[in-house]
């Protein structure tokens, strides 16, 4: 065999390919769904930590900081693992998928909390004095005035951090779950062949490359100028 | 004419920022229908005293009515007093991401619970009462400082308040556009409007305002209508700065 044969028939191997697609199909549909449960999840809670913070209640913020700066402190795998492993031992048993969703939840929420919070106190004191001038109350200010000009700003760098934390789903083969990666090393490992893993790479090609244009797209269309 | 009675009531207000002292015991009213003015040199707590009647600054201490309603009792529901006492800034803050009648709008159907319709109604006719009903569509970035103060002030009046602060209203405006945010305040005045002006535009102050009141470090120290106070100043202090803004 040549050179670029052995080259082919490892990462390209047509009939290892055609056997491990459905599995990674699978795991495909399964980043999606964990992907998806993790950015609803992480956003929401990001934004609600922000909302908190902005009450300025000093040592409910303290906290929120606390928080916020040891789930931005540490790995992701980290945090999946010491969730997986060491909740048992509590008499809690999390699923692989389970750990890993919550892991990267508190990742997501930490960074959104922070990136959101920028976006808030960018904008002017006076559109809240404007506006509860006018009589509305903290929370109307806030969801009306404050928070669509904070979002808007915040989209960009949300945007980049949203990718970059939902790629790190990849973490949760660590812990057993079929999904791309997990899919893509099982079959690595029952072949002796690493064609499946072209697969995986394709498939998360496919999956975050629309992603990534969605960003461009979304911040193209809510710049607006001030 | 019937007897003035007051709508704006402060009785020795006193305002700490930390170990700063900026008011010292202010006792200021305002009778109905009346335009008062406030000048004085930076520093002087002229607009700390204006954002307390509306408590966007709390006081230390002192008292303050407006309207009949106790402005810093805790039970007092601010919301709703805040809606009798419309606020204008220095620098408009309209909402940039609403149109001007998005701008008008926001209150009128959030705060005071009117349908889209009836508040559409409402603004229109604020923003026409402002001169700018032409530029209903427009969005803040869209109009000249003087349309977005004139867009601010209609945001206000929209709420149909019983007294009107002004907050130094054309500081931030080319000197080209000041006369058309004057002329609407001028028209405001005609119309009834009971009003409170802190700003430096004397010549609008001696023809316009039925009392003016000179601060300085904290104090009133000096009030009365504009004739006497401009052209037989009593406090050495008053001198000074009338001297020196009227060089300028």
């Amino acid at each position: 065999m040549t050179g670029w044969e052995r080259f082919t028939d490892s990462f390209f191997n047509a009939r290892v390919m055609a056997q491990y697609l459905p599995k990674i199909i699978e795991g495909f549909g399964l980043t999606i769904v964990l992907a998806l449960c993790i950015i609803a999840a992480g956003l929401i809670a990001g934004l609600a930590l922000a909302v908190l913070r902005a009450l300025g209640v000093r040592p409910l913020n303290w906290l929120i900081i606390f928080v916020v700066d040891l789930f931005r402190a540490l790995p992701p795998l980290v945090i999946i693992v010491l969730l997986f492993f060491g909740l048992p031992s509590m008499g809690m048993e999390l699923s692989g998928f389970a750990s890993a969703w919550l892991a990267l939840t508190l990742v997501l929420m930490a960074f959104s909390e922070e990136i959101f919070w920028a976006g808030i106190t960018s904008v002017p004191k006076g559109q809240w004095e404007a506006a509860r001038s006018t009589g509305l109350n903290f929370l109307q200010a806030l969801g009306y005035v404050v928070l669509p000009q904070a979002l808007r700003l915040t989209i960009p760098p949300l945007t980049n951090r949203t990718i970059a934390i939902t790629k790190g789903t990849a973490l949760a083969s660590v812990v057993a779950v079929p999904d791309i990666l997990g899919a893509a090393s099982s079959g690595l490992s029952h072949s002796f062949n690493p064609s499946p893993l072209t697969l995986g790479a394709l498939a998360y090609l496919v999956l975050f490359f629309p992603v990534v244009l969605l960003g461009r797209w979304i911040e193209t269309r809510f710049a607006w100028k001030r | 004419m019937n007897p003035a009675r007051p709508i704006v009531e402060a009785r020795a207000i006193h305002k700490h920022f930390g170990a700063l002292h900026v008011l010292r015991g202010v006792d200021f009213t305002v009778e109905e229908r009346q335009l008062v003015f406030v000048i004085g040199p930076s520093g002087s707590g002229k607009s700390t005293l204006l954002r307390c009647l509306n408590r966007l600054e709390e006081p230390s201490s002192g008292s303050i009515m407006v309207d009949g309603i106790d402005i810093l009792d805790p039970r007092t529901d601010i919301n709703k007093a805040r809606q009798r006492i419309g606020m204008v800034f220095q620098s408009f803050n309209l909402y940039p991401h609403m149109t001007a009648l998005g701008n008008v709008m926001l209150a009128l159907r959030k705060v005071q619970g009117l349908d889209k319709s009836e508040a559409e109604a409402r603004a229109q006719r604020a923003l026409d009462r402002v001169h700018l009903a032409d530029r209903a569509d427009h969005y803040p970035n869209q109009l000249s400082g003087g349309q977005q103060q004139r867009v601010a002030i209609a945001r206000s009046i929209a709420l149909e308040p019983r007294v009107m602060l002004f907050d130094e209203p054309t500081s931030a405006l080319d000197p080209e556009l000041v006369g058309g945010v004057l002329a609407v305040m001028r028209e405001l005045r005609e119309d009834g409007m009971t009003m409170v002006v802190v700003s430096h535009e004397m010549s609008f102050a001696r023809a316009a305002a039925d009392r003016v009141v000179f601060m300085a470090d904290g104090e009133i120290l000096e009030q009365g209508p504009p004739a006497k106070l401009f052209n037989a100043p009593r406090h050495e202090r008053l001198r000074a700065f009338i001297s020196q803004v009227e060089r300028h």
